[in-house]
């Protein structure tokens, strides 16, 4: 790649980040309030992605590059570092990975701008919201470009910085106003997990360039004949953790459901494109440091929140709440993926994601426009009013559930293939629970996404007068909903193309194969061949069954939602109550430290300034004293009385006496006497 | 301009030209209130304007002195006035004439007392700089006493309601500090001796070279060598202006009963003199000692970030607050300079002029909505951000600034000294964190309460803020976002001197 090429892709970031500069301070002044200037911005930018990721997919950037080594960097602390000091040389790092990536994330950033001219219209703080988006888009492209853990970090943390201003866009409203903190606060849990992770890093080889950090580690196991010393599995979790703040990961999750808050665009961006992909993206990129049994707690961690999270889907009533909960469940997928060794199974799966779920939060909002609620109680039958909207949601649902031809499937079906071939090849418990799991999880989401469908789109309407309103939304918004739905279609195999129904041969694993991943036993050919085989049809049954299910309960009135409600009782009300957890941590880290903090600060001010007091008024009345004797002419004692007192006494007796400004005055004297002077020599 | 600035001795003319200014303004009548302000703009202007031309052309690379002026003094002591400049002072002179000019356009609505206050001022930049530029630590120490009475005056006159308590305080304790520091002067002092005449000196850098071959030595004084003696008594000193803990609770009473243009001076720079003092004298003096107590100051650096931000959050006062905050990011000085290394010196000096900007701009932050609101009850708003929506923005920089969100240049002085800081302290680093999650949750919690939520209809109809208030915030925030995107422009320059200290330091004890 040239000088140029790496120009180009520079630009990728840079152009929403200029859109984000001007729009700060001229958006109020430009016309259309910015918002043109930046969709065209974004556009530009998505073009430049799309024909630099086609250029080198595949062709130039199968291994991990930087453009450090072709001197296109930038010297972050030093730009001439005094040797033996470790410096920070930002560069861009490209490979089919980031290549992808970009080429995914570029235009779906580009549609939600496009989106956000009609769905925001009308807003009162219009601009603000462009420049926060564009903003947050710059965060995330330069998070895939990043060569090195310090780049990465600040993209990673301008992202948290942008969701927290956009949850909080309504930021009147006391809910969004809790909301943006806690999803700050929550993800940064996760942010200092990861800062210390990359500080264990930094500390043995005094770099954070990954490549240059994958390198020391494969000679750190070499010296340890393939052991992997606690440091380094400390360094793995931690920077986990990261990822667990920022993905929504089971117990960090709480912040994401809260995020509905913001405008659906954003929640699109958050779920789709951005924020929670970035949590996957640093798992997949720092798999090389995770140790064995950091990658089973990975697997663990993802299966467990792809199950938890899909269950409170079930019975959420709020569209958006589904949505989120089921974000969290799919990213729990993804996870999982990886921490069976699905390294390629669960990138994969973040980039058909992107997709359908960009179009289900698009058309959500959608749908949200038309009827101003989120409840789905209050909705039904709308697909006569909205037919584009049902139409590229519906795909889209399809496309979740996993069902053959839809993108969603390729992907899925290789995530399940990944954990049924570590569940046959391993055995033990910890090996087949993430397999259970994510199954279950596959079959409930194809449950809840369709009872999403049904009772919003079928059925008769319930709210007779907010159907009544109901419209299609205008193009800006149903042109994105399109091409995303034609996304949710084909981002997972142009089977038209290439005739694989079945997807043995979709074209991501084709271009993007796992780095060495040293503490993962790998599991035989044989074994992943056979699971393929028997994960496909397990994961088409499952998914059929939960639409069925579906069906059955919301559509056809075969079961009772309610009656079964009442039936399973204890379980239905933890599930609603989304298993307490919100409430478990906030009468127990919050509280804790918000008491905490009142506690120090009581004894701030208590004893640590009571002290200080104490001896001031000791001084006080220790001077008092020593006036007295030396007044009565008793000198011996009053110098004998060590030379603490009077040091005290000193302080504190010139204040009354006047001595301060005497002493004071001569010292001012004398600088202005001498200042005088030199200026005058 | 570089030959020019040697020429014209640019460092006293930096120093010694708000005293000229303050001659002038005390000679005018009583009356003359906004000549007086204009007289100070410009005699705050032209140091900046000094400050800034010297920065230019300081030259990168070397650790040496730079624009040094050097004449006899008081003979009979061999105390000399002897300037000069380097890495570890350049930025810091360069913010204090950025944060006076600042003040006194932050100062602008004034109205008691004026020509006295502006007077002050310009005597409190001369103190400040002074000490900045001093090689001599005599003249160090006399100008470290000029600053402090001004500092007195200006709170005890122009404070809040417990302005005498705070400023009384403030002085002793400070008093305090340098009773202790004259000591150790003494003491360096006699055990000194200047390299050509075998006089005693007072000159730091003979100080240094001389403690860093092991020949700055003296008596042992019950059982303590006398370079503890000496390490001790200046950490005190320069501890309580730091402030590490626990000599830190004058700063909130003094920072809460300042008017905010003093906040801002004694955030942003005050306190800095505390640390400049322990990285040009304390710790080079005194090499063996630092060493023996490198685990103190790490312990005290983590209880000043963990425990600063635990109170700030207890805290209903917002500029008391902030005040807190301060105490935990100077935590962050105190456990770089513990480590000893070249990423801890660099973090916790660029912590310096990253706190420096950062906290000016909160206090000014505060000081906008007291002048409105006059009163500082965090729970005693809300919404504001609808009501002032940029003052909302300016804010929304500040604090996180403040927080040390990357992109700014908070987050560059944490991220180098928590991770310079890793290989000596894993456990300190990682019990840091805690408060960098605290400090996120105080400022985000006042956001809330102060900024978000339904309007509070008391304040419906605040003002935003003034063209003048935005002209005081917008430098500061553009210097937190330059520093933190482009650290290299600062680090360029501090490194060599940096590097030469640590080297110094390090070589003797290690």
């Amino acid at each position: 790649m040239t000088t140029a090429d790496w120009t180009l892709l520079l630009c990728v970031p840079l152009l929403p980040l200029a859109g984000f500069g001007a729009q700060i301070f001229l958006g109020r002044r430009l016309p259309g309030r910015g918002a043109p200037i930046l969709v065209g911005a974004m556009g530009l930018a998505a073009a430049i992605a799309l024909v630099q990721g086609f250029r080198f997919i595949g062709a130039d950037v199968g291994e991990l590059r930087s453009s450090v080594e072709a001197g296109f960097s930038w010297n972050f602390l030093w730009t001439e570092a005094t040797p033996g000091t470790p410096n920070v040389a930002f560069g861009l790092l490209f490979d089919n990975l980031s290549a992808i990536m970009l080429a995914a994330v570029a235009p779906i950033c580009f549609l939600i701008h496009l989106y956000s001219v009609g769905y925001m219209q009308g807003d009162r703080r219009y601009h603000i919201y462009f420049a926060n988006i564009s903003l947050f888009t710059a965060g995330m492209l330069g998070l895939i470009l990043s060569d090195n853990f310090l780049s990465f970090f600040i993209c990673w943390e301008l992202m948290g910085f942008c969701s927290y201003s956009l949850i909080g866009h309504f930021h009147d409203k006391p809910s969004a106003a809790a909301a943006c903190k806690k999803a700050f606060l929550t993800t940064r849990v996760g942010d200092v997990c990861l800062f210390l992770g990359v500080a264990i890093l930094f500390s043995h080889y005094d770099t954070v360039a990954f490549s240059a950090l994958f390198a020391g580690v494969q000679e750190t196991l070499a010296a340890t004949g393939g052991e992997y010393p606690g440091w380094l599995v400390a360094a793995g979790l931690l920077i986990f953790m990261g990822a667990v703040g920022k993905s929504a990961q089971f117990p960090l999750h709480i912040w994401l459901p809260d995020a509905m808050e913001g405008p659906t665009p954003v929640s699109a961006m958050i779920h789709a494109a951005t924020m929670v992909a970035a949590g996957v993206y640093l798992t997949a990129r720092a798999a090389p440091f995770f140790s064995e049994e950091v990658f089973v707690v990975v697997a663990l961690v993802g299966s467990f929140t792809a199950i938890f999270a899909a269950l409170i889907g079930i019975c959420a009533t709020d569209i958006k709440k589904v949505l989120a909960y089921s974000t969290i469940s799919q990213l729990g997928f993804m996870i999982a993926a990886i921490g069976v060794g699905g390294w390629v199974a669960g990138l994969f799966h973040m980039v058909t994601h992107a997709f359908f779920k960009a179009c289900l939060f698009l058309g959500s909002g959608s749908v949200i426009h038309a009827v101003h609620t989120q409840e789905m109680p209050e909705m039904g039958g709308l697909r006569r009013k909205m037919p584009i909207t049902y139409g590229t949601m519906l795909v889209s649902t399809l496309a979740i559930a996993g069902v053959p031809l839809f993108a969603g499937f390729y992907s899925k079906d290789s995530i399940l293939a990944a954990a049924l071939g570590r569940a046959q090849s391993g055995g033990g418990l910890l090996d087949t629970l993430p397999a259970v799991f994510l199954f279950v999880a596959a079959g409930i989401t194809a449950f809840y996404m369709f009872r999403l469908m049904i009772l919003t789109f079928h059925g008769a309407p319930r709210d007779q007068e907010k159907f009544d309103h109901a419209h299609e939304s205008p193009s800006t918004m149903t042109i994105p909903l399109v091409v995303l739905g034609l996304g949710a279609v084909f981002s997972g195999s142009l089977w038209i193309a290439n005739g694989d129904v079945l997807g043995h041969h979709p074209w991501f694993p084709g271009l993007v194969s796992a780095p060495t991943l040293s503490g993962l036993v790998p599991v035989a050919p044989a074994i992943a061949e056979h699971a393929h085989g028997q994960a496909l049809w397990m994961s088409v049954a499952i998914g059929a069954a939960g639409i069925a299910l579906a069906f059955s309960f919301y559509q056809w009135g075969v079961f009772s939602a309610e009656a079964w409600a009442k039936r399973l009782g204890p379980l239905y009300r933890a599930v609603s109550a989304k298993f307490w957890i919100d409430e478990i941590v906030n009468t127990t880290v919050v509280r804790l430290t918000v008491i905490a903090s009142a506690v120090l600060g009581a004894f701030d001010r208590g004893v640590v300034d009571g002290l200080v007091n104490l001896v001031g008024w000791g001084g006080r009345k220790s001077a008092d004293l020593a006036g007295f004797l030396d007044k009565h002419g008793v000198d011996g004692l009053v110098n004998s009385t060590a030379l603490a007192t009077q040091a005290l006494g000193a302080g504190a007796s010139t204040v009354q006496s006047g001595r301060i400004q005497q002493y004071l005055l001569f010292t001012v004297l004398g600088a202005v006497a001498l200042g005088a002077w030199i200026l005058v020599r | 301009m570089d030959e020019f600035l040697a020429n014209i001795n640019v460092l006293s003319w930096i120093t010694f030209t708000p005293l000229i200014g303050m001659a002038v303004v005390l000679c005018l009548p009583r009356t003359a209130g906004e000549l007086v302000k204009r007289l100070t703009l410009l005699f705050t202007g032209i140091p900046l304007v000094l400050a800034s031309m010297m920065w230019c052309v300081f030259e990168r690379g070397t650790s040496a002195m730079q624009f040094t002026e050097d004449m006899p003094w008081i003979a009979a002591w061999n105390v000399r006035y002897t300037l000069g400049i380097d890495g570890l002072s350049l930025a810091l002179v360069w913010l204090t004439c950025l944060l006076l000019f600042i003040a006194t356009i932050s100062s602008w609505k004034t109205t008691k007392g004026v020509k006295g206050y502006f007077a002050l001022l310009m005597l409190l930049e001369v103190g400040i700089n002074g000490v900045f530029v001093s090689i001599d630590f005599f003249l160090f120490y006399v100008f470290w006493e000029v600053m402090l009475l001004p500092m007195y005056f200006l709170i005890g006159i122009w404070g809040g309601e417990r302005r005498e308590y705070a400023a009384i305080k403030f002085f002793l304790y400070t008093l305090a500090g340098s009773v202790l520091m004259l000591v150790a002067m003494v003491g360096l002092y006699l055990a000194s001796s200047d390299p050509v005449t075998g006089e005693h000196t007072f000159n730091i850098l003979t100080w240094q070279t001389q403690a860093a071959a092991g020949q700055l030595t003296g008596y042992d004084l019950f059982g303590m060598p006398f370079q503890t003696w000496v390490f001790v008594f200046l950490f005190i000193g320069f501890a309580i202006k730091v402030p590490v803990f626990p000599f830190h609770t004058w700063l909130p009473d003094a920072h809460v009963e300042a008017p905010t243009a003093i906040s801002v001076i004694l955030a942003g720079i005050l306190l800095k003199l505390g640390a400049y003092g322990m990285f040009r004298i304390n710790f080079p003096v005194a090499p063996e000692a630092f060493h023996q107590f490198i685990p103190m100051i790490a312990l005290l650096g983590v209880i000043n970030i963990v425990y600063g931000a635990a109170v700030a959050m207890a805290q209903t006062d917002f500029k008391r607050m902030v005040a807190y905050s301060s105490v935990s990011h100077m935590g962050y000085v105190l456990l770089g300079a513990a480590a000893a290394t070249e990423w801890g010196w660099t973090g916790a000096n660029f912590q310096l002029i990253a706190h420096g900007t950062s906290s000016a701009m909160c206090f000014l932050v505060v000081g906008v909505l007291y002048d409105r609101a006059h009163h500082r009850r965090i729970n005693g708003f809300g919404g504001i951000g609808m009501v002032m929506p940029v003052y909302f923005g300016l804010t929304t920089i500040g604090f996180f600034a403040s927080l040390g969100l990357p992109g700014f240049s908070g987050f560059v002085a944490e991220a180098v000294t928590l991770w310079g800081a890793f290989d000596a302290f894993p456990t300190y680093v990682a019990i840091s964190v805690v408060g960098i999650v605290i400090t996120a949750a105080f400022y985000l919690w006042t956001m809330q309460r102060v900024f978000l939520g339904p309007t509070n209809e008391d304040y419906a109809d605040l003002p935003d803020i003034t063209p003048r208030e935005t002209l005081c915030q917008a430098p500061l925030a553009f210097l937190c976002l330059v520093l933190g995107i482009f650290p290299f422009l600062l680090l360029d320059v501090m490194q060599p001197s940096i590097k030469h200290t640590l080297d110094l330091v390090v070589g003797a004890g290690g």
